[in-house]
């Protein structure tokens, strides 16, 4: 079997994302503009031997997820801004258990309900710190019907790497257009690391201060706790002491902080010359391409970063790849959310501008060139 | 080189399939890129619907149409909806038995539109007795007024896209669209 060419929907190329990484369970509740993902995972997963769960809410979508990881299964759920905030107490919940799920949240207009059927990027700084606590998580922001495919492949293998929640951001528009998309014969898929058997006392949280250890399933036959409360190397409740909760949170949090420019996910364009840079992700990256070789061809000194991965930030990798520049543009479809982020890390030596569209259309390439050109 | 496409008509008309076979055999048959994008509106059913579609020999990087240089109209009230954004010189392809041609004479003349005319339609009812085939009738005049998909891959695509059983019909519509084009100016 070769490489295989299909022209698909986003939404469908991130069903068989999941599939080809080894995922046959799916809990949700369906929701616009995700829809889709859950219609194509209900036909396919029982004819691959797998579970689709249609839930009574986001809730316990995702505590489904979270129980079937632990019993071994790769997992997924797919939803939209409305349900991602059902979701926000479990997310903490999968965080501190350290279970491996991915979240694919097809954003669209909002607050509440909003626009079902229109595109935004507002729920950023949701998918970063929606759930209580000091936490750090992973985000992928596909801009392509391919990049669908690919990036929810690759939240599998970092869920199962960082044993972490991962999170698939994308929006209406890339979900519902059509793309080629080519599905490689092999995909390069992060199996489960299972624990060894040991006669003594079994730790599941003997993890190294900036990693994670080893993970069972249910019925493997290894005694433990799995507890949202702060826990001991044994897995037992230990809330009582700070020096418990102290390496429990920090290793959580540095074990994703500690790889962010490893495993950045960074395109460029036009870098070596340009004082003026556009930094994009998601779907407005493809009006900036589109504006950065418009103001290429009047004579503009200006490059282009896409970030695959918003969430961590990569902010040393950043920093060097800018460190010429002399402003940073940002085009989202927000008020400005990962906008502040560049200003934190970027604004020392660059004057970061936001391009804020909202209202569900994407950016024109004219009116990012706009800004382009405004000095 | 970047070709913008939007075709409009009524929610259930088929044009949303139309477009993805257009763009299906540019991607996948032609060896070009395609992006389809669609309105999701609340008025996806019944009322104006549309379909946009990107076409280009190289990498597509914004996805949307935002001046149509091609325009298909299954509707009245899709083109008069969607029409303004079109531009100058652009071809206009509409059904005569769905439009008010009276009423688009001055967007016609004003954008100096190059007009044609398919009778995709009262085609599908009368000679194929299937009006449900309105649309590849439409397409099979898209690909004779445009050129901007093969043939074979047009024909490759609709067989990949359309219900078993109903290929024969389908190929029939398509060869009957190609010829019923009438150029208008």
């Amino acid at each position: 079997m070769a490489d295989e060419h299909y022209f698909l929907q986003g939404n469908e190329a991130c069903a068989l994302g999941a599939i080809a990484a080894g995922c046959r369970f799916f809990a949700g509740y369906p929701i616009t503009p995700s829809t889709e993902i859950a219609e194509i995972m209900s036909q396919r997963l029982p004819k691959l031997g797998g579970h689709f769960v249609q839930m009574e809410d986001e809730l316990s979508a995702l505590g489904a997820i979270i129980g079937a990881s632990w019993g071994g299964q790769k997992v997924v759920t797919a939803t939209s801004g409305p349900g991602m905030s059902l979701m926000q107490e479990n997310i903490g919940y999968a965080t501190m258990t350290e279970t491996p799920i991915v979240i694919i949240n097809m954003q669209r207009g909002s607050p509440s309900t909003g626009q079902p059927t229109r595109s935004a990027q507002a729920d950023m700084m949701q998918a970063r710190w929606g759930s209580h606590g000091d936490y750090e998580n992973i985000t992928l922001a596909p801009a392509s019907v391919q990049e669908c495919f690919d990036y929810v492949i690759k939240a599998f293998n970092l869920a199962e790497e960082y044993r972490c929640p991962v999170l698939v951001l994308a929006d209406e528009i890339v979900g519902h257009m059509r793309e080629k998309v080519t599905i490689p014969e092999k995909v390069e898929i992060v199996p489960r690391k299972a624990p060894e058997k040991t006669d003594g006392v079994y730790l599941p949280y003997d993890a190294p201060e900036d990693g994670v250890s080893p993970m069972p399933a249910f019925g493997d036959g290894f005694n433990m706790h799995v507890t949202g409360l702060t826990h001991d190397k044994r897995g037992y409740p230990s809330t009582d002491d700070p020096q418990t909760h102290i390496d429990l949170v920090n290793r959580l949090c540095n074990k994703i902080l500690s790889k962010r420019n490893e495993m950045a996910m960074i395109e460029t364009e036009f870098l070596d010359d340009a004082d003026t840079i556009v930094l994009a992700y998601g779907i407005p990256s493809r009006s900036a391409l589109t504006a950065v070789k418009q103001a290429r061809q009047k004579g503009q000194k200006v490059g282009y970063i896409k970030l695959g991965i918003v969430w961590p930030f990569p902010e040393e990798t950043l920093l060097e790849l800018t460190k010429n520049a002399k402003r940073i543009i940002v085009p989202e479809l927000n008020l400005g959310q990962v906008f502040l982020e560049v200003d934190r890390v970027l604004g020392k030596h660059a004057k970061v501008e936001l391009v804020s569209k909202i209202g569900g259309v994407l950016h024109t390439p004219k009116e990012i060139l706009d800004k382009i050109m405004e000095e | 080189m970047r070709t913008e496409i939007r075709l409009g008509g009524f929610g259930g008309q088929g044009v949303l399939t139309c477009g993805i076979i257009i763009a299906k055999a540019a991607a996948l048959h032609d060896g070009n890129h395609a992006v389809q994008t669609q309105s999701y509106g609340p008025e996806a059913r019944g009322g104006a619907s549309r379909t946009d579609v990107v076409l280009s020999d190289e990498v597509i990087d914004y996805p949307k149409v935002d001046n149509p240089e091609v325009f298909v109209a299954m509707s009245h009230e899709a083109l008069m909806k969607y029409i303004g954004d079109i531009r100058e010189n652009a071809i206009l392809i509409v059904d005569p038995e769905l439009v008010y041609e009276e009423e688009i004479q001055s967007i016609i003349k004003d954008k100096k539109l190059k007009y044609y005319k398919s009778s995709a339609t009262k085609v599908a009812e009368d000679v194929i007795g299937k009006k449900i085939v309105s649309n590849i009738v439409m397409l099979g005049s898209f690909v004779k007024i445009t050129g901007l998909i093969s043939e074979e891959a047009a024909k490759k695509a609709i067989l990949e896209s359309v219900p078993k059983g109903t290929e024969d019909m389908n190929m029939e519509a398509f060869k009957q669209g190609m010829q019923i084009v009438e150029k208008i100016n």
